[in-house]
């Protein structure tokens, strides 16, 4: 039934505007094997991302949220159904996204300058081009002045923005978030939030943004999908109706949040299964 | 706090004096001066072998041995280390017989050196860098398996090709675990050579240790003990120096306020 209220209309009426359709989920589902049980992480998901907007992905735990990350990503296949990037099924280890997880995987060995360099390393670019595209990048995430400093010596935060800052550095036009923020305290969390919303919107990257806390896909998204427990299928799917330059820091005395807040808990709650 | 600094060097070296003294008073006393020596003689022996250089030619001959066994066995652990944490069938398939070689303390091979190498110090060398080549082997292997899997995949979204995991991630990454097992194997080193030497040799620090306890010469068995002591410690405070140098952000992490 939960599949049913994701039929392609609801998804397309809740395009937040007649942009491109970026990434394309149908009728994906996904079987891994664990302990040699076959194990059905995510099942019958119709979805539409489309170029530009942010999209936040919230459900319980274990629902396969990150499967749909990492097959965008290419780094595995769906096991039923297709998952199309610009119209094209995805190949391993698409180009045109970039990815962030909880853990902010530094190199401990390279300062914060080392760090954002690698993709552009990688790239192939000149000492000189590295050493300007790396101090715009310090300049967008706020990281000036820690040039030289390793991961070891910074704050969660601040490892945050460096992550983020190599993440940009190759400039991918789709960035997959899985709980980035997660292991942040709330007051850090709810700056990192601001941030990479306002940061998003300017670059005009097209995010999918998992997370598990609703309030943070709600202050983030322009659009949240709620997925059901394992096996994960797309419960419901609903334009955030809130301001594009919302503030975030002043949301929850906002009543559209409120109210939006409300209706998607009482989609969410079965998920905690304390009621049946 | 600098007081305090001062009133721990003070004790420290009280307790020095207490202990030496103890051991020189009861030389003679409470204990034949034929088992435990005496502190003062100890000291002139070992002044004597010094100025003489008697510590300089032999300690010379252990620290090659150690070194060179070190060098050869670190860098072949490190090899294999990196080959068969990349090798993941090849490494299945060679466990079983590597951990069994493992668990064969590596001094129970010295006899087989002998016959294979003679007694001179090729024996002891490849004797250290078999004792060597497992420490550093097993941390490098371990070290390499680590990487993990979410980075190896973020940094192939960017477009790295396995040579740029290789070399700015893995090699990187277990360089911090060679190091853990170059550290380890410094003592082992030294015990290789002097092994080796205690068993059959003519020259080294392990061979002045022998040849006085041969002659029933505890003097020089404890002036012995005391320069394979002290190239120990020299040996350690090396390391630990390079190891700073190589890896600045190790130091530099050790700094940050605890948080308990």
């Amino acid at each position: 039934m939960a599949a049913e209220l994701a039929h392609p209309e609801t998804t397309s009426t809740t395009a937040p505007s007649p942009t491109e359709e970026l990434i394309r989920f149908e009728g994906v589902g996904k079987r891994f094997t664990v302990d040699g049980k076959p194990l059905q992480a995510v099942e019958g998901i119709d979805l539409s991302v489309f170029e530009g907007e942010i999209l936040t992905l919230v459900g319980p735990s274990g629902c396969g949220k990150s499967t749909l990350l990492n097959m965008s990503a290419g780094l595995f296949a769906p096991s039923d159904g297709k998952v199309l990037y610009r119209g094209e099924q995805v190949k391993p280890y698409n180009p045109s996204v970039g990815y962030m997880t909880q853990s902010d995987h530094l190199l401990p060995w390279r300062d914060v300058v080392g760090n954002i360099s690698i993709p552009l390393e990688i790239k192939g670019l000149s000492k000189r081009e590295i050493g300007d595209r790396v101090a715009e990048l310090l300049d967008m995430v706020g990281l000036s002045g820690f040039e030289t400093s390793f991961p070891s010596q910074l704050s969660g935060g601040m490892r945050k923005r460096c992550a983020l800052a190599r993440l940009l550095a190759y400039n991918p036009e789709t960035l997959l978030m899985d709980e980035p923020f997660a292991a942040l305290d709330a007051m850090l969390r709810m700056r990192m939030q601001i941030e990479i919303r306002e940061l998003c919107r300017r670059l005009g990257k097209t995010v999918m943004f998992v997370t598990h806390d609703l309030d943070e896909a709600i202050a983030i998204g322009d659009r949240c999908v709620v997925f059901t427990r394992r096996p994960g299928t797309i419960e419901r799917i609903v334009d955030i109706p809130l301001a594009p330059d919302r503030d975030i820091l002043r949301l929850r005395h906002d009543p559209a949040y409120m109210e939006i807040t409300a209706q998607l808990w009482e989609v969410l709650a079965p998920s905690v299964g304390v009621e049946d | 706090m600098t007081e305090r600094r001062t009133m721990i060097w003070v004790m420290r070296a009280a307790f020095l004096v207490f202990v030496l003294g103890a051991w020189e008073l009861s030389s003679g006393r409470l204990a034949s001066e034929f088992f435990i020596s005496r502190p003062t003689l100890i000291a002139d022996q070992f002044w004597t072998w010094l100025i003489r250089g008697v510590i300089f030619y032999h300690g010379a001959i252990t620290l090659l041995e150690a070194v060179a066994g070190f060098f050869l066995g670190g860098a072949l652990g490190m090899i294999m280390g990196v080959w068969l944490g990349r090798a993941q069938t090849t490494a299945e398939v060679l466990d079983p017989f590597i951990m069994m070689f493992y668990s064969l303390p590596k001094v129970a091979l010295a006899p087989l050196f002998v016959l294979w190498f003679g007694i001179g110090i090729e024996m002891k060398i490849y004797l250290t860098a078999t004792i060597v080549f497992f420490l550093v082997f097993l941390n490098t292997y371990t070290g390499v398996r680590a990487v993990s899997r979410e980075l190896i995949a973020i940094l192939k979204l960017m477009g790295a090709n396995e040579r740029h995991v290789l070399f700015k991630v893995v090699l990187p990454s277990a360089i911090t675990w060679v190091f853990a097992g170059l550290r380890l194997s410094v003592p082992y080193a030294l015990i290789g050579a002097i092994v080796g030497e205690l068993i059959a040799s003519n020259r080294g620090l392990g061979y002045l240790l022998a040849d006085s306890a041969g002659q029933f010469d505890t003097t020089g068995v404890f002036a012995a003990l005391i320069a394979i002591m002290i190239m120990a410690f020299f040996l350690n405070s090396t390391i630990k120096v390079v190891e700073i140098k190589a890896m600045p952000w190790r130091e530099q992490s050790s700094r940050r306020e605890m948080s308990i």
